[in-house]
This record gives structure tokens, C-alpha cells and sequence, in this order.
């Protein structure tokens, strides 16, 4: 048994050491990519207000349609702009250099960032654009402070202004958010709408990750039953063994 | 059975099977710790399998690499599945080896008449430890670019040919398309190199003979045929237990592959997941967590005159360690079992350090981790330096004549 502890701690070492966190406190996005209607609202939010300047360019059409439990005429009239062919990836017309011109930064590709970054973070980031009058856009956000990308999703959420307070340290923290101009969307309304096309992202980061978990289940059910077989097989060869 | 007389005439057949399994006696008091040789090979298939495969839809071009992976992960039929299995498996091999490797130093499996099969391991390891880098370069990302960057930058610290070794290393200024297609080559060529190694070591192993949890030499007491009197054939027996093994390895292995293969960022790290950029260094460079002991010792060494040099050599020394282990051991006992306290302690201290190190090197270097580092670094060096004197001056008890 002791050994067996000491094997187990050992195949947990990796596991152990911490990651390094970020300054800012991320809320829980609490992603469940089994949820096809969330996952069906956040592809639409997905495609009008982000797959216009970002891509998700390793990722088809026609896979998340399939994975959403939409039809291929359903995504072609209502969710497809700028491409024609179901088969075709969600890359977007904008060209690199004139994204450059207008933002100052290439929008990064949208298709693994909730894993390079957190769904946790994209969660947080979206709900934390606030008015800062010293910045060339006029806006800010917590999370990713001087970020290029304007607040796409203003008339929704609305305006919102952030309330700093000084610390023991003498350093001005953020405290919290005040809606100074309410948008279409109370902000529950707006926490659910950002759920959904985080979790969509969530889905995009590993589309096969439902399929994945559905089908180690069955694996490791038959390893398990495998190894009551395997181990009954080795007692029966070794039972003249002392 | 004519087939086989005409097999046996041309080819060996009947004589290999009977001196490397079935007429191969292995001691009968093999416990745990035996499992993970042929794990080891079963992981190295793996490896071998799932890169062949994943290599039909990989492209090692700096502009098309990590898109391909993507489009493996995506539009391959199974491509997640074989990926996942690669990189699961990556760190899979190297938790397999350092418990295969603990379980030597534990029995002293690197004694004589066994110095030669130890070292064809630690070979075996450093081969792994370079195809390993290599591989970890071909998605792309972020940490493969920089994590690349830092390790090649190392043998740039050597004085006066290390700018021209590292150039040559890269075959280029920086890390760059012609780096990426010479380490797809290199990741591609060496598996079959360890193979063949494995091989080596394995032939090696059948003639010395297996050590066992007591340290015995099963050889020095035989029946009238010649046969160990502690020895089984490996053949079913032991063929029949490491499938046990193989099928608990699976479990644990399948856990990991389809419910976290993440591994919460240590064996996929999440900034790999955003493509290389030679322009934006990352907040954090850790290589994966399978290189942090060494990289924790390397950074635990100050460098001299501006140079990283002597980390460098630190880190090297750390590895060359091993390899002069078989003749650092004293004791007149070879397992745990019969030595005393103070070797007992040493390998525990010795185990402990590994793993702080193991987590310091996924961690920033700040002061009170930097001097911690240092003291783990000592200990490691200790361990193995001061063991021709602790082993010498420690007691043991009787080893039996037969095995326990």
C-alpha cells in the first residue's frame, strides 16, 4: 500500500506545482459544452459580432453544424456572410495588413483561444470593458489593459465605468463596475448572452471534446473489465508459484 | 512442425523464443516496480505508432505547422484521438522511465555484473530527453518557439564555439522554418535509434540476468539442469502479470487521454495553443515539466562573468551523474532491502529534491525558490558524490541465500 501511495504521488508531481495567475481576479464562465442551445446562441453571437474582424480559420462550417444539431440550410441563410460553400472554414475577408490599419494589431484567430487563454478569461475580459477617457478609443478593459479591440458588444452590455479604490499598498485597484448607460441587454441578460458565446468558443477550442469523454467511458469500462480477466488469467498461471 | 524445421534451419526462430522468453528465467519475486521496462516499450510503440500517423498530416513548415495540427485535431478522421495519444504519451514515457529508473537506484540494478545495462538505459534516457525537445518544437506554438529558443540559447553559453554551435543547431540566426524542419527529421529518425537501443539494452539485460526487489544473483544457485532454483520462465509468467500491468497502465493512461488531456497545462501548455511569434516573448518560458529537475538546476547555478556557462555545466553534470553511478555505490549489498539507514535516507532525500526541483523549474526564479533551488542542487550533487563515503560507512544487514 505504500508503495502504491508513493507511486500514485509521483504520477501526481506534475500536477502539483502551480500555474501562474493573472493580477485580476477571473469569474467563472462555467462552460458546459453538452448545451446545444446555449452552445446554437453563442455560434450566433459568435458570427455577427466577432467573424468579422477575427477568423476561426481551422475550424468548418459544416463541422459545427453538424456538432450544433443545426441544418446545413439553416447556417447557409442565416449565419454565413461571407463564405458560400458549407465546407468552407470561418476564415474572414479582412486581410491581415488592413486589420493592422484600422486596430494597430492583427485580431488573433479566434479558434483555440479559450484554451491558450482560459474560457474563464474570455468570459471575464468580455464583460470588462469600461469608458476611459485617456485612451485613443475612449475605452479600457480590466482584464487586458490598452487592448486595441473596441467594445463590440456596447449596445447589448451598454457603458459601463470603472471604480478604482487606493490599497494598503498605496496603488489604485480596481473595485468594481457602474452601468452608466444601460444597453438592449439587462446585465444578467448580458452575463447569459457572454456565457453562450463563451461556451460556443469553448466548443470551438476542441470540437471533438463531447465525443472524446463519451467514448473514454466506454474505454475505460472495458479496460476495467479487461483487467479483472488479466488478473484472474496471471492468479490462475501462478497459483504453483511460491 | 515441418514449417518451422525449415524456419529453424534459416532463421533462429524456435532458439530465440525459448532463450529470450520461454526458457528466459526471471526471479520469481518480482514486484511492482517490475512493470515499467515493458511499459517503457509499450509507450515507445505507442510513440512510434501515433507519430507515424500523425507525420501523414503534419506539415513541418513554419507557416503550415500549426494549422496542420489543428486540421489533424478537426478534419483527420481520429486525428484527436491519435494526437492525444502522441502527447499524453510523450509524458507518459518519461513518468514510466523515472519510476523504471527509481526502481534501479531502489535495488541497485546499476551494480555489477549490470554497470554496462545501467548505462545503455541512461543512454536510452538522454536519446529520449532530445527527441522529446525536439517533438515538443513541431506544433508551433508559443512554448515551442521559446522554450526552444531557451534551450538552444544554452549550448550558445559555451565560451568560444557556442555562438557558431548554436547557429548550427538552428541552422539559423534564430529559431526558424529551417529549425523546424531539421528537428521533424531528427524527432522522426531518432524513435527508431532508441529502438534499436532498447534492443541493446535488452540483450544486455538477458545476459547478465534481471536483478530482483533482493538483489540476488538467481545464477549462483541452480538445480542439476542448470536452471535457477528462484527462476521462472518469463514466458507465461511473467508475460501474463505485465499484462495486468499494461491493462492498469491503460486505465490510468486513459484517464489522462480522454478526460484531461491538458493535464491542466502540463502536458499541453496553454500557451501553446497561440501560434509562434518570434516577436512576443511569453510572461513565463518553463519547458515541460519533464526537463524542469534540470532546468531548475540550471538556473540555480549564478552565472560567471555575464555567462550561463556554469548552469549549462551543472545541468550536464546532473545527467553524467548517472552514468557514474554503478561505480559511486560502496555498499557491499546491492537492494534497499539489506542496506542501512543512512543510504535509505539518502535515496529518499535524494527523491524529495528531484521533485522540488521538478516543481521549482515550472515556477518564476525569485529569491527565497532561487535559494531553494541552490540547497535542492547541493542535495542532488550530494546524493551521488557522497556516496563512495555513505555507502562505504553505513551498515547492512545479512542478505539471504535465497530469494524472500
Amino acid at each position: 500500500m505504500k508503495k502504491l501511495i508513493i507511486a500514485l504521488m509521483l504520477f501526481a508531481t506534475p500536477m502539483l506545482s502551480m500555474g501562474a495567475g493573472g493580477g485580476v481576479h477571473l469569474d467563472d464562465a462555467d462552460v458546459d459544452v453538452s448545451d446545444k442551445e446555449s452552445l446554437q446562441r453563442g455560434f450566433k453571437y459568435f458570427v455577427n459580432y466577432c467573424l468579422s474582424c477575427h477568423s476561426a480559420k481551422y475550424q468548418r462550417f459544416e463541422r459545427t453544424a453538424t456538432d450544433l444539431g443545426l441544418t446545413f440550410e439553416d447556417v447557409k441563410q442565416n449565419l454565413m456572410f461571407t463564405a458560400d460553400k458549407i465546407g468552407s472554414t470561418m476564415d474572414i475577408a479582412m486581410g491581415a495588413e488592413e486589420a493592422n490599419g484600422y486596430f494597430g494589431v492583427t485580431p488573433p484567430d479566434l479558434s483555440v483561444t479559450t484554451r491558450s487563454r482560459g474560457s474563464d478569461w474570455v468570459y471575464t475580459y468580455l464583460r470588462s470593458f469600461y469608458l476611459d477617457d485617456s485612451k485613443p478609443m475612449g475605452i479600457n478593459n480590466i482584464v487586458f489593459p490598452d487592448v486595441g479591440m473596441p467594445h463590440v458588444l456596447w449596445e447589448l452590455q451598454g457603458w459601463q465605468e470603472a471604480r478604482f479604490k487606493k490599497g494598503e499598498d498605496g496603488k489604485m485597484h480596481f473595485e468594481k463596475f457602474e452601468l452608466v448607460k444601460a444597453g438592449s441587454m439587462s446585465p444578467e441578460k448580458y452575463d447569459e448572452a457572454v456565457h453562450d458565446l463563451v461556451n460556443f468558443m469553448t466548443y470551438l477550442g476542441d470540437p471533438s471534446q463531447q465525443e472524446r469523454k463519451a467514448l473514454g467511458v466506454k474505454v475505460i469500462l472495458f479496460l476495467l473489465v479487461l483487467f479483472v480477466l488479466a488478473y484472474l488469467l496471471k492468479k490462475e498461471y501462478w497459483k504453483d508459484i511460491h | 512442425m515441418s514449417f518451422m524445421n525449415w524456419l529453424d534451419e534459416r532463421y533462429p526462430a524456435t532458439q530465440v523464443w525459448k532463450e529470450h522468453l520461454a526458457e528466459y528465467y526471471a526471479p520469481k519475486n518480482f514486484n511492482f516496480w517490475y512493470f515499467f521496462g515493458s511499459l517503457a516499450m509499450l509507450v515507445l510503440v505507442n510513440q512510434i505508432l501515433t507519430g507515424v500517423w500523425l507525420a501523414m498530416s503534419y506539415k513541418p513548415d513554419a507557416e503550415l505547422a500549426f494549422g496542420s495540427v489543428e486540421f489533424i485535431m478537426r478534419d483527420v478522421e481520429w486525428g484527436w484521438l491519435i494526437r492525444y495519444m502522441h502527447s499524453t504519451g510523450a509524458s507518459a514515457f518519461f513518468i514510466v522511465i523515472y519510476l523504471h529508473m527509481f526502481r534501479g537506484l531502489m535495488y541497485g540494478s546499476y551494480r555489477g555484473p549490470r554497470e554496462l545495462l545501467w548505462i545503455i538505459g541512461v543512454i536510452i534516457y538522454v536519446v529520449m530527453m532530445a527527441t522529446a525537445f525536439m517533438g515538443y518544437l513541431l506544433p508551433w506554438g508559443q512554448m515551442s518557439f521559446w522554450g526552444a529558443q531557451v534551450i538552444v540559447n544554452l549550448f550558445s553559453a559555451v565560451p568560444f564555439v557556442g555562438e557558431e554551435l548554436g547557429i548550427f543547431i538552428r541552422g539559423d540566426f534564430v529559431i526558424s522554418d529551417a529549425t523546424l524542419n531539421r528537428f521533424f527529421s531528427l524527432h522522426f529518425l531518432l524513435p527508431f535509434v532508441l529502438a534499436a537501443l532498447v534492443f541493446v539494452h535488452i540483450v544486455a539485460l538477458h545476459k547478465v540476468g534481471s536483478n530482483n526487489p533482493d538483489g540476488i544473483e538467481i545464477k549462483k544457485n541452480k538445480d542439476e539442469n542448470g536452471i535457477p532454483r528462484d527462476g521462472i520462465p518469463f514466458h507465461p509468467y511473467y508475460s501474463v502479470k505485465d499484462t495486468v500491468g499494461v491493462v492498469g497502465f491503460l486505465i490510468l493512461f486513459s484517464a489522462v487521454l480522454f478526460f484531461a488531456p491538458e493535464m491542466g497545462g502540463y502536458f499541453i501548455e496553454h500557451p501553446n495553443f497561440e501560434p509562434a511569434n518570434p516577436l512576443k516573448t511569453p510572461d513565463h518560458i518553463a519547458p515541460v515539466w519533464y526537463f524542469t529537475p534540470f532546468y531548475a538546476i540550471l538556473r540555480a547555478v549564478p552565472s560567471m562573468m555575464g555567462s550561463a556557462f556554469p548552469g549549462v555545466v551543472a545541468m550536464g553534470a546532473a545527467i553524467v551523474m548517472f552514468f557514474l553511478l554503478p561505480w559511486l555505490d560502496k555498499s557491499p549489498v546491492k537492494s534497499m532491502r539489506y542496506k542501512g539507514p543512512i543510504q535509505r535516507i539518502a535515496l529518499g532525500i535524494f527523491v524529495v529534491v528531484f521533485c522540488i526541483l521538478g516543481v521549482l523549474g515550472v515556477m518564476p526564479s525569485t529569491g527565497p525558490l532561487t535559494l531553494l533551488a541552490q540547497v535542492c542542487t547541493v542535495l542532488y550533487f550530494a546524493y551521488f558524490l557522497l556516496m563512495p563515503w555513505y555507502s562505504k560507512i553505513d551498515s547492512h544487514k545479512p542478505v539471504p541465500e535465497r530469494l524472500t
